[in-house]
């Protein structure tokens, strides 16, 4: 028995009406809608793009007395190796000299002597548009909506293509098992485990708590400043403003959040 | 069929043979590892759901926490919890070695976290 193209269209109607109500009565029975079930920390620090400004002739003053106050406080909040081989060696937060932080001036020997003796506090430029997040095959590192470039340790397959595309030498690869090389352990902060890549976060946990990062908060002449680059009205813009101010590696279009006021 | 007595006898020795460690440990069931709970109240979750679903638990938190940024969960009575291993679970928690470790151990499972999380009790052993 052949059906008539009429009947095919009625039936196919009617399936479309029964299906449409079902899923109505469905929804009215089953009740109450789930709530979320997760929330944003009510005391998280809430930005666009969060940077950091360090103040590098204020450092170099500060820096014999304090003795890198601000790396110190790294190492210990987030369980950073100390390992002798510099070849090996687990770095979120250093200082090296002008001419290795800012290579394209190297060269130039007058810009040296000026700068010469100051330390360059360097860590992760949590950049603009991060190299090592175009490269990372697992997403294990990715951007944030605030700017900071996240790692998630547990996605990480300990590629190093991160490294390669990083220009900062930001990232360490974790060569032991950076337990043994720990002496002072914050049990409230995870170690890495080895095999996998790590930099620094810009203490992302405690953004969550409410907290600035502890670098800057740790600085005993507030050389480093924390804020929203986005906000005109943040500290950190207030304390760039007609400052001279210097990125490094300008020119290879990352653009990083972490200024240093240079006058 | 040739030989059946022979036959059928080698193919009950060899049932018997295999499933010995059955007929052994038959009603035997004190292996299964007696866990301190800690007595601070409910866990995040009623202990029935913790015992069967902590790992998925814990998955999903790192994913809200580290991905959408989000450090509180809700939980089923409406409490609110800071997201974190270090300083939530283990603050009850506190005694993994008996917590975590001898049931991982009598299940046979290897979870990945401790290779990363510990507790304070290991950390003095790396200082």
């Amino acid at each position: 028995m052949a059906i008539k193209r009429r009947d095919f269209l009625k039936f196919g109607g009617l399936t479309l009406l029964g299906t449409a109500v079902s899923s109505v009565v469905n929804e009215v029975l089953s009740g109450e809608v789930k709530a979320e079930e997760y929330e944003p920390s009510p005391k998280q620090l809430v930005g666009k793009h969060w940077g950091i400004a360090i103040e590098v002739k204020k450092c170099k003053e500060a820096q014999s007395k304090c003795g890198f106050k601000c790396i110190e406080v790294c190492n210990y909040l987030h369980n950073i190796p100390q390992i002798p081989d510099k070849k090996k060696e687990i770095k979120w937060i250093w200082h090296d000299e002008f001419e290795h932080a800012f290579p394209e001036q190297g060269t130039n020997e007058y810009l040296n002597e000026y700068f010469k003796g100051v330390p360059f506090i360097l860590l992760c430029n949590h950049c603009e548009h991060p190299p090592c997040v175009r490269v990372c095959p697992t997403r294990a590192t990715f951007k944030r909506e605030d700017g900071i470039v996240m790692m998630d340790y547990h996605r990480c397959i300990g590629c190093r293509f991160c490294m390669a595309a990083c220009p900062y030498g930001a990232r360490s690869f974790n060569w032991y098992d950076p337990r043994r090389f720990l002496k002072k352990v914050n049990p409230e902060y995870p170690t890495r485990t080895k095999g996998v890549v790590e930099k620094c976060m810009l203490c992302y946990e405690r953004l969550a708590d409410g907290k600035i990062p502890a670098c800057v908060e740790a600085c005993p002449v507030k050389a480093l400043h924390f804020g929203d680059l986005n906000d005109p009205n943040s500290e950190i813009n207030k304390v760039i403003k007609g400052r001279m101010v210097i990125r490094r590696k300008e020119e290879l279009g990352t653009g990083p959040s972490i200024l240093y006021i240079v006058d | 069929m040739y030989n059946a007595g022979k036959v059928i006898a080698g193919i009950i020795v060899f049932i018997v043979f295999f499933t010995t460690p059955i007929w052994l440990n038959f009603g035997k069931v004190e292996a299964i590892p007696k866990i301190p709970v800690p007595k601070k109240g409910q866990c995040v979750e009623p202990a029935a759901i913790m015992r069967a679903y902590h790992m998925k638990i814990l998955d999903h938190w790192r994913k809200m926490a580290i991905r959408h940024n989000k450090y509180i969960y809700i939980n089923s009575e409406g409490r609110k919890i800071r997201i974190s291993l270090q300083k939530t679970c283990l603050k009850c928690h506190a005694n993994k070695e008996q917590f975590c470790d001898k049931c991982h151990e009598f299940v046979v499972a290897h979870p990945d976290c401790w290779h990363c999380h510990f507790s304070k009790k290991e950390a003095q052993r790396w200082q």
